[in-house]
């Protein structure tokens, strides 16, 4: 079996790491993402979709974030349930909020730019559908840890439905090809090239660099409050029993 | 150059980057808060 790291499986040096990791994911995601917005709010109205296409900017990178951060869920998950590690479970726990977050993003501006170009801020297409079944599953998957009172319990329950969730994955990615969509197919990587035009494609790159920084660096913050939590609990019944 | 004008779709274009802003702070917030909440209530019990 590959060893894994030891930043990444004891909580010692895990929190040596990320004290400094942390602040540098967070200062590359604010270059990065400067960058890519003065280039895509430098780039021209596209000709079809006017300024509309400014919204993509934001919105393709959210939509890459709320898989990624789930595919992290689902590791976290993996590593915990067949190796129970504790950094492994307050890793899959702190992903939970995040994705979220960037999956609500990901509803709300393709919303905001469907209304324009579509017609509608909302279809019940396959898409759309699996990408707020993505959310409701970031929702059940942080309902269950907080309605479980014993830890372990919680974290071997809540691995299993991050693994399982994690079906849904593949569904978001083939669901424009598995069913006939409003939702346009691959449109920044597939085969035979980018259908974007370079001065929106490198702007579209440059934030999703930006948000997986992000995403980097508030992960590494809240896997440290969590294992302060969990050993601030352990203080707690230490001092409870005197 | 920047160009800051969106034309007839500035209510969903700019709606659209308040969101992002708005749950990028309270993404960033809960986490700091999280972080230092249970920081200094682990470090005042280990004082005890």
């Amino acid at each position: 079996m590959i060893p894994a790291p030891a930043f990444l499986t004891n909580p010692e040096r895990f929190m040596a790491f990320s004290r400094w990791a942390a602040p540098m994911f967070g200062a590359l995601a604010l270059v990065l993402g400067a960058v890519g917005l003065w280039l895509g709010w430098s780039a021209p109205p596209d000709y079809q979709q006017s300024f509309t296409v400014r919204i993509l900017f934001i919105h393709i990178p959210t939509a890459w974030m709320s898989e990624f951060v789930y595919a992290c869920l689902a590791v976290a998950s993996l590593l915990s349930l067949v190796w129970r590690q504790v950094l492994a479970d307050a890793a899959a726990q702190a992903a939970a909020p995040l994705g979220a977050g960037f999956t609500l993003l990901t509803l709300a501006t393709g919303a905001l730019w469907g209304r324009p170009e579509w017609g509608t801020w909302w279809v019940w297409d396959a898409r759309l559908t699996s990408e707020l079944i993505l959310f409701l599953i970031y929702l059940g998957y942080m309902a269950l840890r907080a309605s479980m009172d014993d830890e372990a319990k919680a974290a071997r329950a809540a691995a299993i439905l991050g693994l399982v969730g994690a079906l849904i994955l593949p569904v978001i990615h083939y669901s424009v090809y598995w069913w006939n969509t409003l939702h346009q197919g691959a449109s920044v990587f597939r085969s035979g090239g980018s259908a974007l035009a370079p001065v929106f494609f490198w702007p579209v790159i440059l934030i999703v660099l930006a948000y997986t920084s992000a995403f980097g660096s508030l992960w590494l913050v809240r896997i440290r409050g969590e294992v302060w939590r969990r050993r601030a609990e352990v203080a707690a019944l230490r001092a409870a029993r005197g | 150059m920047i160009h800051l004008e969106t034309g007839k779709y500035a209510f969903y274009i700019w709606t659209a980057y308040g969101l992002t802003a708005a749950v990028f702070a309270a993404m960033i917030v809960t986490a700091l808060g999280h972080a230092r909440r249970w920081k200094a209530r682990y470090e005042d019990l280990a004082r005890k």
